[in-house]
């Protein structure tokens, strides 16, 4: 068994875990929202990296962790589900593409992989979220938030997703505001707000915007 | 340490026969007939049931088995080649529950039985399975379906279909009495089984095993009663048909 030591010249690489990426269900669907900063250290080495994947037309994963991890195997999880669309001729499910992930990445447990995903669809079932990671954890629900300023993200949408039937619009303000708060306290979080919308035709690509032209926009919405 | 084998046993003939599959499907043509029948709600497969030595448990002899809580299957041919298929497709259905969070489709295990089959006739040292086999169940979106495979690892959709000894004899009698209309009702789904059957299996319904299912429900195999409630009414239909025949 290849145990990971974490000294010596074989030990595991840190990655940092800098990032917020987050995703929730409501009505009409799932929203997805990340930044789009990369840290080194206290280095910021990138302000626009794209933190979510696209699987297929109906599917996103996004990347927390190691950022080759995640967007090779959700690579590879893309091909596994075009595999299954034409064996089986209809879509995976939102379950079982997670769970292709989950036990993709379990063979790999203790070797030192850096992952921890969301992957959020529509299939028959209506909108599926799951959240996965290399630690082999699998689990179902209707939030998450993941990385080092998931704290204050989930701060804004818990308060948010109060009231129960939210517009599309409202969920999608209700995700930039989450990660944009986020990269306010959250040194390794920031660049810009990517936010996906899921639902029963597929996904799309809602916005994209800067945080700090969010900053500005809010500032003269308290005045 | 295992040496594997190195010839094939299922080659091609100079015409192109594959000749072990082709004795393969004479093995199923001795085996006892097996009919299926998909109606509108309820899916059925009867077999003939071979009349057992005194001494012998009578249940031990079963001939169809539930693959799933939605399939379940019958056969013709050896007896001890469907053990071996049944099993796999059992392991394989619940396999398909864990990875997947979804039971089966009957056409993914017919699927599966048939690449299973089809491997065999292309391995070294190894000779086709010798059964042909009904597959029947409801899909989690509740349609009905009825599958058909062969020793070559074929399968087909059928509406109703009969395999094993006299198969010829009871596929033309379905194709007279079928009837779309009919499909709508359980009975008479039942009944074009049971009245199929009839046809090739001697002494009545003493020898018929009968399983059906209903959508979203388990597969349940009729008793003895039961099946003689059937043929009794079949019986009278018959002569009550006869009758009107004579009067015109």
């Amino acid at each position: 068994m290849n145990e990971v030591q974490n000294y010596g010249p074989e030990r595991k690489i840190e990655f940092l875990h800098g990032t917020t990426t987050l995703a929730f269900k409501f009505q009409h669907g799932v929203i997805v929202a990340v930044d789009s900063r990369a840290t080194a250290g206290a280095y910021i080495a990138s302000q626009t990296v794209k933190k979510v994947i696209e699987i297929n037309p109906y599917l996103l994963g996004t990347m927390a962790g190691g950022a080759a991890d995640c967007s090779f195997w959700e690579r590879l999880l893309a091909r596994q589900c075009r595999v299954y669309e034409l064996r089986n001729k209809e879509r995976i499910s939102v379950a079982a593409a997670s769970k292709l992930l989950a036990n993709m990445v379990y063979q790999y447990k203790g070797m030192g992989l850096s992952m921890g995903t969301m992957v959020c669809g529509w299939d028959k079932t209506g909108p599926g979220l799951y959240y996965v990671d290399s630690e082999g954890n699998r689990v179902c629900g209707d939030l998450f938030a993941v990385g080092s300023g998931s704290m204050y993200a989930y701060g804004i949408v818990d308060s948010g997703l109060k009231q129960k039937d939210l517009t599309v619009e409202e969920a999608c303000d209700l995700g930039r505001r989450a990660i944009y708060q986020a990269t306010y306290r959250d040194a390794y979080s920031g660049g810009q707000v990517n936010l996906y919308h899921v639902h029963s035709e597929g996904w799309n690509r809602v916005s994209q915007s800067d945080v700090l032209m969010l900053h500005q926009q809010y500032q003269a919405e308290k005045a | 340490m295992a040496m594997s084998y190195d010839r094939a046993i299922t080659v091609f003939s100079p015409d192109g026969h594959l000749f072990q599959v082709e004795y393969a499907q004479e093995a199923v043509k001795k085996g006892s007939t097996a009919v299926g029948v998909r109606g509108k709600n309820v899916v059925v497969l009867g077999v003939e049931k071979k009349t057992v030595a005194k001494l012998q448990d009578d249940r031990t002899v079963r001939k169809i088995c539930a693959l799933d809580d939605n399939v379940f299957m019958a056969f013709a041919g050896l007896t001890a080649d469907a053990r071996i298929v049944v099993n796999r497709a059992r392991v394989e259905c619940q396999s398909h529950r864990l990875t997947v969070e979804d039971p089966v489709t009957v056409e993914y295990i017919t699927r599966f039985i048939s690449s299973i089959k089809q491997r065999y006739t292309q391995s070294n040292g190894r000779r086709p399975f010798g059964i042909s086999s009904l597959i029947v169940g409801f899909d989690f979106d509740g349609t009905p379906h009825l599958y058909q495979t062969d020793p070559s690892g074929t399968y087909h959709a059928w509406k109703a279909n009969a395999i094993g000894r006299s198969a010829k004899t009871v596929r033309e009698f379905l194709e007279k009495n079928y009837k779309e209309e009919h499909m709508e009702s359980d009975t008479d789904t039942i009944k074009l089984a049971i009245r199929a059957l009839l046809e090739v299996v001697q002494s009545g319904g003493k020898n018929i095993e009968l399983a059906i299912m209903k959508r979203d429900e388990s597969m349940k195999i009729l008793v003895q009663e039961e099946i003689e409630e059937y043929v009794t009414a079949i019986v009278k239909e018959k002569e009550e048909a006869e009758k009107q025949k004579k009067k015109t």
